[in-house]
């Protein structure tokens, strides 16, 4: 280092920032967005993570079908959403520049790494001139680092090939933001030590990279400025960082503790929910069971197998595998057992948007079987309530005998946010009642088990399981008379058990605590919600009323059966803006129950909806509704 | 066994519904060799558990008094997989047909047997879709006539043997519906086999199908020259005189021979417990139909980790090292922040 006197970096305080990092597949993108996440929420910030990654695990190098991308939201202040606009985009090649430019505020900053830009890689973006010098860029604030040649010359004196040493580049990358957001460094550096204990050149390799951009924003004279955000002023308590299928993992074995039952899950491994069965097989001193079947069908038959043997019986799949599992859920139907189905919704139809999130299966698990088939449905709304809505249909699996759909996304699932966690002895436990005694005397007087005996409160009937003496019985997908549970083709006597199923799935509702209106509730525009787009509803809502205007907002958990009073409480409106990744499923289910003007916002880009679409929306219907008046 | 447990009899085993086979069809003497030989056993009715899919066969579970589940086409062998990893304390029974086993629920029948899940799969093979009253089956013989091949099947049958033992199956066998003492002896060896048990059952359906094994088991009187005894240890030998082998050729085939020609000696001595399923396989190949001498008992029986075991130590070894689940400590496994 020369010994010349350094330019001096100004920090200045600000209270938020969206940076995006783009790179190639293979470049770690992942991984270097998720360690400045969790370095932010140990800091204390408040944050929110949106990773966006492509379907093919590696397509060609440099191309824009190969851009893996992760933005992170982090700020001094209580936040709802990944952010609308990034601040900052680091771009790894010349194809994440171009893929993800058009994402970037006006005046945003680029940091690109200035090695990549060469004719074949910039060809490969589809640039005919170099965007770094043909002006394309005036306007942002651009640095060029040359990342790749510094790492090159950092990892050197290690002895790391440079094809290896080009692996470290992610690091580099890493500690260059760290240094403009003056991130604590020792976290990062004893992660990077743990996480590569196993091969001695990568862990020093990767050190070298991390220490080398950090040092490269110190002394490079090319910043006048790094920033700070400040810890956010959360609520008291202890945090932890958490993506929704991690939340939801945790909210199954919570669930299995709370009813005293084992944990079983049978699953197939499908985008984007196969993380799940990672993390729950990881957890077998919990006596989870996890089971990777050999087809989607296979794994809530299992599943059904284990809760007919008394387990908490889960499935986990995405929208391709709820369409496979139709038939069976319609058996769990019919056989009145527990079981919790977890949709992790993706593009579709078919194949699909694998990696992009969607939230069009609502109408495919209220109506998605055979015959009447009613089964209740929860929806998380973000990532730490994953835990929550688990634990929810887990309850109401086994208190009501049924199998019940639990909706998340792919946004959720791989998003994540600080979660305060919850006070374990305050979680109510569930109560399996399994029948341990006959429950009906036959007309010669014998004492018998009915396992369609009901619980005159649930309609949840009498659960006795296999290893009970005296209470052998058989149960089936044929129609089968209410109590006695015996095969019967009367007519009379199925309408009566297509009847008592769905009163006992509306029953459900009965547990529910009344919905409650947020913001201004005596305003005369709802704005509804379902699902994932919780965060970016609840800030479009604070940023219409911080102008002045009046709406009120309402999320639903429950989907089937709706919250007793939520006809009552949509009658009060004159306007219901839904907005929805799909193009209008909870309107069109709350037009058709309560008969109210409900109207979709529709959004199906494979992204989560940014707060100003919401906001923008809100405001057009609200000048309409003035000029109405 | 402790004895205040009373002893069961087979009727104890009948459930108080009314069987509804056609008359004539040979599931009742399924079911009557089943009644008699779970007494036998020593096995409890509340620790039994009887699962089945879709088709005649799988009415079964209807009718024997322990716990029971008539769940959908092709899936048995799915759910007990998960009942019999769930409850390792229980006996799971799995009864299919040809179509139910072979056909919809294929995937799940290889599956269960590679894995080596605790269940006993009895196949019913009458080699007809009944049920759906008279469809050709994947074990009807090519050129079959049928409802929906009224022109002949072009399909090449399954040997449900072949396909057991290329799924890794531990224990095969292969009884039928005429003879009830053979059957309870297949039965009792598939129940005391740890791991899959796969056993095909020749079973007759008199309204679609009739007859179509009555070459090698229509007649008493013609059966020893049909029918070839698989006894472990002992030379295949059959014939009314024991005048018939088996041999294998120098291509590995496996083929019959009169033993005054070839001797005594060149006969094959049947072993069940080969770890490779090379004899077996060959031997389950000699017929191709069940118009010609055909091998019954059992094929294989070898010991491989039974699945819900081996699941089950993985989740004791867990225990053992990290001690029992923590959910507070699993919530605070992740990196953590206090907010005052």
């Amino acid at each position: 280092m020369a010994d010349t006197a350094q330019r001096p970096v100004e920090l200045k305080p600000i209270s938020k920032v969206v940076i995006r990092f783009a790179g190639d597949s293979g470049d770690g993108m992942q991984l270097t967005g998720d360690r400045f996440t969790s370095v932010s929420a140990v800091f204390g910030n408040d944050l929110s993570t949106l990773p966006d990654f492509p379907a093919e695990i590696r397509a060609p190098a440099g191309t824009l079908a190969g851009v893996s991308a992760f933005q992170v939201h982090i700020s001094d202040h209580d936040i709802l959403t990944p952010g609308d606009r990034p601040d900052v985009l680091v771009a790894m090649n010349p194809a994440a520049l171009r893929a993800e430019l058009h994402s970037l505020g006006g005046n945003g900053t680029v940091i690109v790494n200035v090695d990549t830009f060469d004719e074949r890689n910039l060809k490969k973006a589809g640039y005919t001139e170099n965007p770094l010098e043909d002006g394309s860029l005036a306007g942002y604030t651009v640095f060029e680092v040359p990342m790749t040649s510094i790492t090159l010359e950092a990892t050197k004196p290690l002895g790391v090939k440079p094809r290896d040493a080009d692996r470290s580049k992610n690091f580099f990358a890493l500690g260059l933001v760290s240094w403009m957001y003056t991130r604590p460094v020792e976290e990062t550096i004893s992660w990077i030590e743990e996480r590569f204990a196993k091969n001695e050149l990568v862990k020093e390799s990767n050190l070298a990279a991390f220490r080398a951009g950090h040092a490269f924003g110190e002394t490079a004279e090319l910043f006048d400025f790094k920033y700070e955000v400040r810890p956010a002023a959360l609520q008291p308590g202890t945090y932890t960082n958490i993506t929704g299928n991690t939340a939801l993992a945790w909210g199954l074995i919570a669930a299995g503790q709370l009813a005293g039952l084992p944990v079983f899950l049978g699953s197939y491994p499908i985008t984007p929910a196969s993380d799940i069965l990672h993390e729950l097989s990881k957890h077998k001193n919990f006596g989870v069971r996890t089971f990777q079947a050999e087809d989607e069908i296979a794994g809530i038959g299992s599943a059904l197998g284990a809760a007919f043997g008394g387990h908490l019986g889960v499935t986990t799949t995405s929208g391709p595998g709820i369409a496979l599992k139709g038939e069976t859920m319609g058996l769990a139907v019919s056989l009145e057992l527990p079981l919790v189905i977890v949709d992790i919704q993706r593009g579709g139809p078919s194949t699909g948007l694998p990696t992009k999130t969607e939230a069009a299966d609502l109408l495919q698990a209220m109506y998605g079987r055979h015959g009447e088939s009613p089964l209740p449905i929860v929806a998380a709304k973000s990532p730490a309530h994953c835990f929550e809505a688990a634990i929810e249909a887990a309850r109401i699996a086994i208190e009501y005998r049924t199998p019940v759909i639990l909706l998340s996304d792919g946004y959720l699932a791989n998003s994540s946010e600080p979660w305060r966690l919850p006070d374990l002895a305050g979680l109510a436990p569930i109560d399996p009642r399994f029948a341990t005694a006959t429950n009906h005397t036959d007309p010669d007087g014998r004492e018998v088990f009915w396992p369609y005996a009901r619980d005159p409160e649930t309609l949840g009937r009498d659960w006795a399981l296999p290893g009970t003496p005296e209470l052998m019985h058989r149960i089936g997908g044929i129609e089968k008379e209410d109590g006695s549970g015996n095969i019967s083709y009367d007519p009379a006597n199925h309408e009566h058990m297509v009847q008592v199923r769905a009163a006992k799935v509306a029953a459900v509702a009965k547990s529910f605590p009344p919905v409650e209106v947020e913001g201004d509730e005596d305003a005369d525009l709802l704005v509804l919600g379902w699902g994932s787009t919780w965060g970016a509803i609840g800030a479009a809502v604070a940023a219409v009323r911080a102008e002045g205007h009046r709406v009120a907002r309402l999320h639903l958990v429950h989907l089937n059966p709706f919250p007793s009073n939520l006809g009552e409480v949509l009658g009060r409106y004159r306007r219901i803006l839904v907005p929805e990744l799909n193009t209008g499923q909870l309107s069109r289910m709350v037009r058709a129950e309560f008969l109210v003007p409900a109207e979709v916002q529709s959004k199906v880009q494979g992204q989560p909806f940014t707060a100003a679409e919401i906001k923008t929306r809100i405001d057009d219907v609200l000048v309409e509704m003035e000029k109405d008046a | 066994m402790s004895d205040t447990i009373p002893v069961t009899s087979a009727k104890d085993w009948a459930s108080d519904q009314e069987v509804r086979w056609c008359p004539g069809c040979g599931d009742y003497s399924i079911l009557t060799a089943m009644r008699m030989l779970l007494p036998e056993i020593g096995a409890r009715p509340e620790n039994t558990v009887f699962v089945s899919g879709i088709g005649c066969a799988a009415r079964f579970p209807y009718y024997i008094n322990s716990y029971g589940m008539h769940s959908i086409h092709g899936r048995a062998p799915a759910i007990a997989t998960g009942l019999a990893m769930a409850r390792p304390d229980l006996d799971v029974w799995v009864v299919s047909g040809d179509g139910d086993a072979l056909s919809i629920g294929g995937n799940h029948l290889i599956h269960a047997l590679r894995r080596n899940v605790n269940m006993t799969i009895l196949m019913f093979n009458n080699q007809i879709y009944g049920l759906t009253k008279g469809q050709y089956s994947p074990t009807s013989e090519l050129g079959k006539v049928t409802k929906s091949t009224p022109f002949g099947s072009l399909d090449q049958p399954f040997n449900p043997l072949s396909v057991a033992l290329g799924a890794e199956a531990t224990f095969v066998a292969r009884t039928h519906d005429m003879d009830r003492q053979h059957m309870m002896e297949t039965f009792r060896r598939a129940y005391e086999h740890k791991g899959a048990a796969f056993v095909e059952i020749f079973q007759n359906c008199n309204v679609f199908n009739d007859g179509a094994f009555d070459l090698v088991i229509g007649k008493k009187e013609t059966r020893a020259a049909m029918l070839i005894p698989l006894r472990h240890g002992e030379p295949i030998r059959f014939g009314a005189d024991n005048e018939k082998g088996v041999v294998i050729d120098e291509q590995g085939r496996a083929m019959i021979v009169d033993v005054d020609e070839v001797g005594e000696d060149r006969l094959v001595v049947h072993d069940e417990s080969r770890p490779d399923p090379t004899l077996a396989f060959t031997l389950c190949r000699l017929s191709t139909g069940p118009t010609m001498p055909t091998p019954i008992g059992v094929f294989r029986a070898v010991d491989r980790p039974e699945y819900g075991a081996s699941v089950n130590r993985q989740l004791a070894a867990a225990q053992e090292e990290k001690g029992p689940g923590d959910l507070g400590a699993l919530l605070t496994s992740g990196a953590t922040w206090e907010v005052r």
